[in-house]
Order: structure tokens, then C-alpha cells, then sequence
């Protein structure tokens, strides 16, 4: 069997990430979905600022950079607009969980038809490794230098226990540190861009990924933290699904 | 037969196929990439068996599988 | 076309469905309700998109979002949520995409209240977010105005790929008055070559960003300068009233050139030379009114419904700090023809 980088990809340039940071293969997935799902003319993608704007040295699809925390509204109104687009948001878990809360929870109640791809490495990445709202209990990171402290910082959100009181369409947590994950990361934006062009509503897809920089570990390291600690705390699997209802 | 194809211009030394590749294929090289990061490469007495795993964790689209 | 009696709001909402506005995003604050109340019936009506959003930042950056895609979108707010709208309107100028946004202001800055007043001034001209940008601002004075701007902002925002807001107040907002509505368009969405939609096989990448990404870093502040020239260059509008003998100019716009144009009228007949600069556009500002002004003038006198008198500084620049700016204001009050009067008159004993 070959496997060759899909078309969606741009080759002629390359984003800045870190070595092993997971943006890039989060973008390599998005671009295998659509070309297994054959839309890759049908894709606009709203980007937020930070780490994840760089998609756009990595993907080919016209796309905007939103505001920090409202780029899921923005695609919003993107869809609304261009109801045929299959419109992606992609913003990172400081965007959606913590400045955009009100808008990824709107999102959901008004059920939007569009795909909210949250890139949830558990810090702020592009601004030096900060305290974000997926933070887990005591992680160290630059603004809780002994530890996450539900006391002092409140508890991490868990994006699979505040959204299943929406009618959204489809919610699932993934992870990108492991071949067998990627493949599963893969079907779920499949079937969520599957369920935006039946138009069944707002899917919202959480995919656990590397930030070795500010983790402090090797990429290695850090996928396998991703194993033992982050997906622990965060378990993978598919929360809601419109057709079999909340899981 | 399956076949490694390298790019190691977009290489940046995170080792994650080397990581994940079952049958060792790829090794850390003794050279530094055009960035100045670690970069890898193909150890030619391994023999790649094309499951894609190096392929998929790439994060740099550095690496094809093609046959033989 | 028949005129109909109808009020300001409604008069603004329906013009910009007439100018092909089919997209709204926005969140209930008085004095700006009815414009969002009238949109939910009538957007369904013409088959577009009216949106109720869970805040004033979602309201302007949906806008971003569905004016990024082609659509000829429309916020509006007031005050304390025209404050909330800056981050976008800050994004729609970084990123050149044409939008329109409206302040029905009202008194005060914080909560304020919710009666007419014109305290945005400084906000709507200055660019009232973070980082190097303006919007061309219509002060309407009346509800055919509320009209004829709402249809002009969406083709003034096309034309120079800018965002554009009108600025009202509770007073011409809230009033009822017979207007003649325009004609109703469609717009193209597929019309601009930049808008986002999905990339098909061989077309260039369009990305909507900090447009320096597009022109580089080093030529952007010429294109930014000169966009803007050209903004100052052909866009300036006013109302001149009997300036030609004018001794005391007034400098007022919006609801506060209403009470002193009756002013002018009174004054007139008791032989005093009143007359009056309207700025239409509070930005660009119309310096060329006061270039057109005779040697008779002695002062000018900003009204405004604000404390602080927001409007003196650009009456100085407009004539280069060359004769005397006394400012009248009212807060929580309307405009007083007989103030405007005892105050020139006291002005002409002076000057």
C-alpha cells in the first residue's frame, strides 16, 4: 500500500511549529479526511491566532484568521453565509475553553452546522507555555509553577461533561500521539463532516495534542504523556452522537 | 515491496518516526537538517514492511511510503 | 416612491436589506433594540441570516465571518456594546473587510442611561480599538438619513474594502418622521475576487489576515496612508447652513443639528448672523466645510449632547486653531434653542 501527502497539503512552504508538535499531523488528518470524503473543494477553514494560525503554511483551503476565542463564531457566520462550505474552526483549548467558552457552548445550543476542531495540548503554546483551562491538576506550567491548584485555579475543563445538555450533533475527544489514535482521529472528522453535509448540526472535535516545548519533554515523551496522563484525565471517545444519542 | 521516500529538507529531529516505525527503519543522523534541528534517516539494512505508522506521525510531511 | 412614516431604526434596517444586506449578528441594548426586533421578522422575509448572539463580541465577529465570505453584513449596538465591538471592527480594518456596524448612542460612559446623548464621539473616530485604523462615520440627523446612510455605508464599505459605521443617537433613532426608502438590490456574494469560499482545484490560495501578510510588512503603512488619503480625499460630507455671512458658526451633527437649525432661524430674525457646519461624516472630518468659510467668521460654537465637548478639538484642527471653539453641551437633557441663543449672543459681545 502507498501512502502519499494528500494535495490539501502545501508543500511549497512549511509552518513553524516545534519539532513534534501535533498541529501538523492534526492538519495532515484534516487533509486525509477530505480527500477520502472527496470535498476537498467544499473546505474553509477559520483559524485561530497562536500556533494554530500556522495551518495555514500547511493547508491549502482558503481560510480565516480569526479573533483569539472567536474564531467557532466567525465560522459561523462563514456557513451562514455560504450554507455549501463545509466550514471548520480550528481553535486551540485557551480559544474555546477559556475566552470563547460562551461562544463553543452557543455554538452548540444554536447547533450550528459547522466543526469545531479544539487542538487541546493543556497550555496557552504560543505565549510561553501559561496555564490553560485543560491544564490538568498539578501540571506545572509558566503561571502555576507548583502545580494546577483547584483551589486557587479551579478544576480543568472537560468539554464532554459541560456540552451534553446542547442538541449538538456530535462531540468526541481524539488524541494524535500514536498511529492507531491518528486513524481514529481521522474517522471522527470524517463523520463529522459527514453529519455537516447532512446538515445535522454542530460537532465539536477535541484532539489531545504534543506540545513537547512547554511540557519540557522530548516529542517522544510527550506523546506518551499523552497516554498516561492527559488521556487519562481526558478519555477518549465519542460523547455525543446525534443518530445514537448522548453516549 | 515498500519503499521509505525521505524529504529530509522539511526534517525536523522530533524522531517520532523512528518512534513508531516497528521495524526500526529510521535512525537518528549524524548530520544537522537545513534548519540546524536533528534530522533522520533510513537505515538501508532494515527492510520497510509499509504500514503507514511513520507516514501518518509525521508532523513535518516528510515521509512517503511508495512500492517497489 | 411613496413615502411612509416610520421610525428611525426601522427606516436604517430595512435601507440596508435594500442595499442587499443579508446577513445580521447582534444582541439586544437600548437604544438599538428595534433595529435588531425588526430584523428577526423582515431578514426571513428576503432570505437572509438574523442572528441573536450570546454577546456583542459574537455579534461583530459572525459579521467578520459571514463579510469575510462575500455577504454584505450588518451589526448594531449602542454605547457599552459599541465598546464590546471594537475587537472586531479592529479585525474588519486589519484585515480590509467591508462591514457595517451602527451606534445608536446614548449618554454616558459605563452603563450610562439609555436617553439620547452623543458621548461616542471620540470612540467612533478615533478608531476605538487597538492598533493603527479609522472608519468613515455617518451621523445621520434625521430618519430619511438613517436610510440614505444605511444603503450608502454598505456601498462606501465596498469601495474601499473598509468597515463603515453610522452613528445615531436615541433621539433619531427612537422618532418617527416619513421617509422614501430606497430600492430594493441583491447582492453578489461571488462579486469580489478576495471573499472566502471554498479553494477549487488550480485557484490561488485567498486567506483572509493582517492584510501587511499580503503586501508585505514594509509596504503596508504606505498602502494603510494611502488608503486612507484617498477616505479624506473624496469622502468628506456636510450640511452648510447660511454660513455665507455667518459671524458665529455652529459646528453640530446629529439630532443636536436639528434643534440648532431652528435656532439659526430665531436668531435670524433678531438679525444675528448664525449659521452652521453639519458634519455628515465625522470621519474623514469635512475640513473642506471650513475651507470654503469668509473672512466674517469670528467663532465657532460645537454643540454637542456630551459633557467633555468630544467635537472641539477636530473644529481646531479643521481650522487650524485660527479663531476661537467654545463648545455648548447638554447631558441627560436635549439641546436648548434658547441657550444656543443667550450663549451667542454672549459670543458676539466677546469676539
Amino acid at each position: 500500500m502507498e501512502f502519499r501527502i494528500p494535495k490539501d497539503i502545501d508543500l511549497t512552504q512549511q509552518a513553524s511549529w516545534c519539532p513534534g508538535c501535533g498541529h501538523g499531523i492534526i492538519c495532515h488528518v484534516i487533509a486525509e479526511a477530505a480527500k477520502e470524503l472527496g470535498v476537498s473543494d467544499r473546505i474553509v477553514t477559520v483559524d485561530d491566532v497562536a500556533c494554530g494560525q500556522f495551518a495555514q503554511y500547511a493547508l491549502k483551503y482558503n481560510s480565516i484568521m480569526g479573533a483569539h476565542g472567536r474564531v467557532v463564531v466567525t465560522a459561523a457566520g462563514v456557513k451562514r453565509a455560504r450554507p455549501d462550505a463545509l466550514v471548520i474552526a480550528r481553535p486551540g483549548d485557551g480559544s474555546a475553553y477559556s475566552i470563547g467558552i460562551e461562544s463553543t457552548l452557543y455554538c452548540g445550543l444554536r447547533n450550528e452546522n459547522i466543526l469545531n476542531i479544539v487542538v487541546n495540548n493543556s497550555v496557552f503554546g504560543m505565549t510561553g507555555g501559561q496555564m490553560s483551562p485543560t491544564s490538568l491538576v498539578g501540571m506545572k506550567t509558566a503561571t502555576s509553577p507548583k502545580g494546577r491548584d483547584p483551589k486557587k485555579n479551579g478544576t480543568p475543563v472537560d468539554i464532554s461533561k459541560l456540552m451534553t445538555g446542547t442538541d449538538m450533533a456530535y462531540l468526541a475527544r481524539c488524541a494524535v500521539n500514536s498511529p492507531a489514535n491518528i486513524e481514529k482521529t481521522k474517522q471522527c472528522i470524517k463523520k463529522a463532516l459527514q453529519k455537516q453535509m447532512n446538515g445535522e448540526g454542530y460537532c465539536l472535535v477535541e484532539i489531545l495534542s504534543m506540545c513537547p516545548t512547554n511540557w519540557g519533554l522530548s516529542p517522544e515523551a510527550a506523546c506518551d504523556y499523552i497516554k498516561d496522563t492527559q488521556s487519562v484525565a481526558f478519555p477518549l471517545g465519542e460523547f455525543i452522537d446525534r443518530e445514537g444519542g448522548i453516549k | 515491496m515498500a519503499e521509505v521516500k525521505l524529504d529530509t529538507s522539511r526534517c525536523k529531529g522530533c524522531f517520532l518516526c523512528a518512534k513508531v516505525c516497528p521495524k526500526g527503519v529510521f535512525v537518528p543522523s549524524k548530520e544537522l537538517g537545513p534548519k540546524g534541528f536533528g534530522m533522520i534517516e533510513v537505515d538501508k539494512t532494515k527492510q520497510c514492511i509499509g504500514c503507514g505508522s511513520c507516514f501518518k506521525m509525521c508532523p513535518d510531511y516528510c515521509i512517503e511510503i511508495v512500492e517497489e | 416612491m411613496a413615502k411612509e412614516l416610520i421610525k428611525g431604526n426601522q427606516a436604517f434596517a430595512e435601507a440596508c436589506l435594500r442595499a442587499g444586506c443579508r446577513f445580521f449578528s447582534g444582541y439586544p441594548i437600548t437604544p438599538q433594540s428595534d433595529i435588531l426586533e425588526y430584523l428577526c421578522w423582515r431578514m426571513e422575509e428576503v432570505g437572509g441570516e438574523c442572528v441573536q448572539t450570546e454577546s456583542e463580541l459574537a455579534g461583530i465577529n459572525m459579521v467578520f465571518g459571514a463579510a469575510s465570505a462575500g455577504a454584505r453584513a450588518l451589526t448594531t449596538t449602542s454605547g457599552p456594546g459599541f465598546s464590546l465591538k471594537q475587537e472586531g471592527i479592529s479585525y474588519l480594518c486589519a484585515s480590509d473587510v467591508p462591514a457595517v456596524i451602527a451606534d445608536v448612542m446614548r449618554i454616558g460612559a459605563g452603563l450610562g442611561d439609555i436617553f439620547m446623548g452623543q458621548g461616542d464621539y471620540w470612540q467612533l473616530t478615533r478608531g476605538g480599538g487597538h492598533g493603527d485604523y479609522r472608519t468613515i462615520v455617518l451621523a445621520p440627523a434625521s430618519c430619511q438619513e438613517m436610510a440614505d446612510h444605511g444603503y450608502m455605508a454598505f456601498d462606501l464599505a465596498e469601495k474601499y474594502r473598509h468597515p463603515v459605521i453610522v452613528a445615531s443617537d436615541a433621539n433619531i433613532g427612537q422618532m418617527m418622521e416619513s421617509v422614501e426608502l430606497p430600492e430594493m438590490t441583491e447582492h453578489d456574494i461571488d462579486k469580489y475576487d478576495w471573499a472566502i469560499r471554498p479553494r477549487q482545484e488550480g485557484e490561488k490560495q485567498r486567506v483572509i489576515w493582517n492584510r501587511f501578510w499580503d503586501i508585505g510588512e514594509q509596504q503596508y503603512p504606505d498602502y494603510l496612508r494611502a488608503k486612507y488619503a484617498e477616505m479624506e480625499a473624496n469622502e468628506q460630507r456636510w450640511e452648510s447652513v447660511q454660513t455665507e455671512d455667518a459671524e458665529i458658526v455652529i459646528v453640530a451633527y446629529g439630532i443636536s443639528s436639528r434643534v440648532a437649525k431652528s435656532a439659526i432661524i430665531r436668531a435670524r430674525r433678531e438679525g444675528i448672523k448664525l449659521g452652521m457646519i453639519r458634519p455628515i461624516t465625522l470621519w474623514p472630518y469635512p475640513r473642506k466645510a471650513f475651507d470654503e468659510l469668509g473672512p466674517q467668521v469670528k467663532a465657532f460654537l460645537d454643540i454637542e449632547m456630551n459633557i467633555l465637548g468630544q467635537m472641539v478639538d477636530d473644529v481646531k484642527l479643521a481650522t487650524d486653531n485660527r479663531l476661537p471653539v467654545e463648545f455648548y453641551g447638554e447631558y441627560w437633557n436635549v439641546i436648548d434653542e434658547n441657550k444656543i441663543i443667550s450663549k451667542v449672543k454672549d459670543m458676539l459681545k466677546r469676539y
